[in-house]
């Protein structure tokens, strides 16, 4: 007989088979054509747009949106390529609402912006439905040789940018597959049908791109050794490490680390071989944190309350991410922060916060009032962080703030190497951002070589 | 509630919005519904000789969408009625016993011999209608014939076949235009020289909607071809008002009764077309898009305006800005104004800077101290409203009149009094002012 006070109550196939299918559907459904070309006209093309003012890449929205509502899709989609290669990732993983749905001057008209993210979606999506390939062709060889580190987002448009310009271009990827967080880390629901592998067959389709699966920086191959070998570097290794809860209890079982759920989750064939808690705690209040509680939820988990030590205000997830969460039936408890981990039989059964009081500059005061939340899997998700060991070796490169420190053109301080994504300092950890990154760097590395 | 009952050449209704000769009024049972849903008036599908025309099988209408589909124009190369003469003049008989306080008026298109037109005057005056329309406007097929505006065009043929009518029926005559001509006023004076008791306007304008780009031929395509068709709907309200305007002012017409069509939609719409001078309105491609019960919101909102207005019955409106309709040369060039954008209304889209400054003359500012701000710059607005028609903001940017002072664009003096092209010193053809 299930004793509930001792056992803690972990099950995997909480839910039916169909469950799993329409939970794990597309979160923001696609557009139809009618509903494109009806939202297509809610563009006013605008001048100088603030919506591609505040588009990371500067993808020509107004371009784009317009030939949507001409009845030219696949005109638009080359719009979007011609400056975010991964647009079709953007459309679907973008914080719009703090991006350039945020800047659209119709919410000033109306309050509710043009839904840009959706256009993207809709004109990436339809271009990809008719061409296997990109719009692009390689300029001649160049015969130089360069090397990205890691096939994540900025991985990715930094290779396709050099390869298109003739260069020849080899990426080394420590994991087995290419991609990324889109591939291990963004949630299931926004990138659903296996896009992540699709868009990246789609980008290598320029063609001068050897792909190193397997093969990893400090492990494999070395700095120095790259440096030697190749005309130039680029390092998109994003970030290897979590942040620690360092309080009592951590190593329990049942205290996870979000994103290496998150992982296996989105490398999971049978979603309902995942164990499952009934009460779950998350700790965070990133975009990580709401990820991860959604995606609990919608595996079966009963309770899930994302407990904060700050504010909501203070959040790093939008206000738009939180209502997401909210409206899963996920509790967002704030000013929450965690002091131990309690277990029985070595699995954790419950957490125990304590009350934080925000003072208006934003530090934090501990009211001594302590909260017990039981739980049966706690999630960490309290952020990531840069893991440099794999640079060692050789001369050793900058770090600013934990991160590979770089220029304007996403020059490190070493010559000839190059970073951008999640792994530099000074970036806003967003896709978008990281593709930009890549971008940057490809246009200053092909300067250099064909000086 | 104002008074909306028309008296129009003696032929009464209880509110002027009548539908016009079109496959709304082809048979008793839509006239029907269209008397219960509350219409005024009718004109019946035009009625031609036996044996009955025939219509293609294929499809017949074709339109301009806008970006959600809402239907702008409309294109159709349908014929007259191609039902027996014989059933729809006892459909009309029985439908004007039925609803004697309607407007019942018959549209008529016979070949141009004396005698047809004779014959068919006294089949119509039987159903004991209230008038008849002569449809000199068909625009496509019928005009192949010889008929619809192939007469339309001949302002001799108007006259004389306007005469005939008038000499044989004791019922008022309509004479309803084609706009497929260069001056609207020559085929109007023709039907009131005739002896035309009104005349009714626009028929439907030639027009090929759209290019099936797939099939290279013409949309709508029958069998891979495609003929011209008639246009209509909310894309020729502005044609049609201005060739309303043009009869209402013509000396030679003045006071000649217009029903004016083309484009009518709403309340508004009515509103305009009666103040240049349409003492009824009638309406086709708006009832063939949503449904006779339009005719609820045109009532109520004729109405309501006046009320707000002050006008009472429907005579007060009908000609009031006729008399502002003018010619270019008469319009007062001393007359200043500037472009002014309210900066609470303004969603700083830049669509005025980029028109303006494209286009025009480079009199908005895109930026302000380093900030995004469109602002009118005075020394350059000619006060087009060029960037009032493309704001996408009603009412962001207005026209306000300068009054006095000097007009920072030209530097000059703004000359308080009236003074128009015909004295301007830059028309060669100026006449001379009078001696002081
Ligand atoms: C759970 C989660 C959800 C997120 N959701 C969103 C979202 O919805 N929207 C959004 O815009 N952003 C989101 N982000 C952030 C976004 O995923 C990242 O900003 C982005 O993926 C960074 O791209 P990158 O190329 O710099 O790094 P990554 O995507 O992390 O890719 C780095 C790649 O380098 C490889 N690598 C690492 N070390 C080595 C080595 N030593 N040798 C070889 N290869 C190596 C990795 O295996 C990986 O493939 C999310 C992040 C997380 C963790
Ligand atoms: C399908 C169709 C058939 C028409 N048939 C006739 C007709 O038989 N006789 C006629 O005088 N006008 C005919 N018209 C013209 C209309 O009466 C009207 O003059 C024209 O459509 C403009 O009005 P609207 O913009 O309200 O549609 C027809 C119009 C349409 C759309
Ligand atoms: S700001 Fe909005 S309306 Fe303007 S161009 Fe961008 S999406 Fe269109
Ligand atoms: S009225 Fe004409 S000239 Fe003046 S600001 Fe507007 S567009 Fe420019
Ligand atoms: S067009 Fe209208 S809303 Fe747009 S910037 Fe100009 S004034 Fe403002």
């Amino acid at each position: 007989m299930a004793d509930a006070l001792v056992t803690p109550d972990i099950r995997a196939g909480r839910l039916t088979a169909d469950d799993y299918l329409e939970n794990f559907e597309d979160l923001h459904p696609p557009l139809g054509v009618h509903e494109a070309r009806v939202e297509a006209d809610r563009c006013y093309f605008c001048y100088d747009a603030p919506c591609t003012i505040a588009c990371p890449t500067s993808i020509d929205i107004p371009k784009f949106i317009r030939q949507i509502a001409t009845g030219n899709p696949l005109g638009s989609a080359k719009t979007i390529f011609e400056q975010n290669i991964l647009g079709g990732m953007c459309a679907r993983v973008c914080p719009t609402e703090t991006l350039c749905e945020e800047a659209c001057v119709r919410n000033l008209a109306e309050d509710r912006p043009v839904s840009i993210g959706l256009l993207q979606r809709h004109a990436t999506d339809t271009f990809l439905a008719r061409n296997a390939s990109l719009p692009y062709e390689r300029a001649a060889p160049t015969g130089k040789r360069v090397v990205v580190v890691g096939g994540g987002p900025a991985g990715l448009s930094c290779a396709h940018a050099l390869a298109r310009e003739g260069h020849d271009v080899t990426i080394f990827e420590a994991r087995p597959k290419l991609g990324g967080l889109n591939e291990y880390g963004i949630a299931a629901y926004k990138t659903t049908h296996d896009f992540a592998q699709a868009e990246v067959d789609f980008v290598l389709s320029i063609g001068g791109i050897t792909v190193k699966c397997d093969t990893a920086l400090g492990r494999d191959i070395t700095l120095e050794g790259l440096r030697r070998d190749f005309d130039a570097v680029f390092l998109g290794m994003g970030l290897g490490g979590v942040n620690a809860l360092r309080t009592e209890g951590e190593d329990l079982a049942g205290v996870i680390d979000a994103v290496a759920y998150i992982a296996e989750l989105r490398q999971a064939q049978d979603l309902s071989a995942l164990p499952v808690g009934r009460k779950v705690v998350v700790i965070g209040g990133g975009m990580t944190a709401i990820d991860i509680a959604v995606q609990i939820k919608r595996l079966g988990a009963e309770e899930v309350t994302i407990a904060y030590r700050r504010d909501r205000e203070a959040m790093k997830a939008s206000a738009y991410e939180q209502e997401i969460a909210l409206t899963n039936g996920v509790v967002i408890r704030e000013c929450l922060a965690p002091r131990r981990l309690i277990g029985e039989g070595g699995h954790v059964r419950a957490i125990e916060l304590e009350r934080m009081l925000p003072d208006s500059a934003g530090r934090l005061t501990g009211t001594g009032e302590s909260v017990t939340l039981e739980a049966d899997q706690v999630f960490k998700a309290i952020g990531q962080t840069f893991v440099p060991d794999a640079l060692g070796g050789g001369e050793a490169l900058e770090l600013d703030g934990g991160r590979i420190g770089v220029d304007a053109d996403r020059r490190t301080s070493l010559t000839g190497v190059w970073a951008g994504g999640d792994c530099v300092a000074g970036g806003e950890d967003l896709t978008v951002a990281s593709v930009e990154d890549g971008k940057i760097a490809a246009a200053s590395i092909h300067a250099a070589l064909s000086a | 509630m104002a008074d909306l009952r028309t008296n129009f050449l003696g032929i009464k209704s209880p509110n002027p919005f009548w539908l016009a000769s079109a496959p709304p009024t082809d048979k008793e049972y839509n006239v029907v519904r269209a008397f219960k849903a509350g219409w005024g008036g009718v004109v019946w599908k035009t009625l031609g000789e036996d044996p009955a025309v025939v219509n293609v099988n294929g499809p017949r209408y074709g339109a301009i969408h806008g970006p959600d589909r809402s239907l702008l124009g409309f294109n159709n190369i349908e014929l007259i009625t191609d039902r027996p003469l014989e059933v729809n003049l006892r459909e009309i008989k029985q439908v004007k016993r039925d609803w004697p306080d309607r407007a019942l008026v018959v549209s008529l298109m016979v070949p141009c011999e004396e005698q047809n037109w004779i014959d068919i005057l006294r089949r119509v005056e039987e159903t004991e209608a209230d008038g008849v329309e002569l449809n000199f406007g068909c625009p496509h097929g019928m005009s192949e014939r010889g008929m619809g505006s192939a007469v339309g065009q001949v302002p001799e043929y108007i006259e004389m076949v306007t005469r005939w009518c008038k000499q044989h029926t004791r019922m008022p005559v309509i004479v309803k235009l084609t706009p497929n001509i260069t001056d609207i006023r020559n085929p109007a004076r023709a039907a009131h020289a005739g002896g035309a008791d009104a005349v009714s306007l626009i028929n439907t304008i030639n027009s090929i909607v759209s290019v099936d780009l797939d099939q290279m031929a013409p949309y709508p395509t029958i069998d891979g071809q495609g003929a011209h068709g008639g246009y209509c709907g909310p894309a020729v309200k502005p044609i049609a008002l201005n060739m309303v305007a043009e009869i209402a002012r013509d000396p030679q017409t003045q006071g000649l009764p217009i029903s004016g069509i083309g484009g009518v939609t709403t309340w508004r719409d009515a509103a305009e077309f009666m103040a240049l001078g349409a003492g009824t309105v009638q309406v086709c491609t708006a009832a063939m898009t949503y449904g006779f019960r339009i005719v609820e919101d045109l009532i109520d909102g004729l109405s309501d305006w006046m009320d707000e207005k002050g006008y009472t019955s429907v005579d007060e409106v009908v000609g009031r800005a006729v008399p502002k309709v003018t010619d270019w040369q008469r319009l007062n060039l001393n007359y200043v104004v500037k472009a002014r954008i309210d900066q609470d209304a303004c969603i700083k889209c830049g669509r005025c800077h980029i028109a303006c400054e494209d286009t025009s003359h480079q009199a908005i500012t895109a930026m302000k101290d380093g900030l995004r701000h469109f602002e009118v710059i005075d020394e350059e607005c000619v006060g087009c409203n060029l960037c009032v028609s493309v704001c996408p903001v009603e009412d962001c940017i207005t026209m306000e009149h300068i009054a006095e002072g000097t007009d920072p664009r030209t530097g000059k003096p703004i000359d308080p009094n009236y003074a128009n092209w015909t004295t301007h010193p830059n028309n060669p053809n100026r006449v001379p002012e009078a001696a002081e």
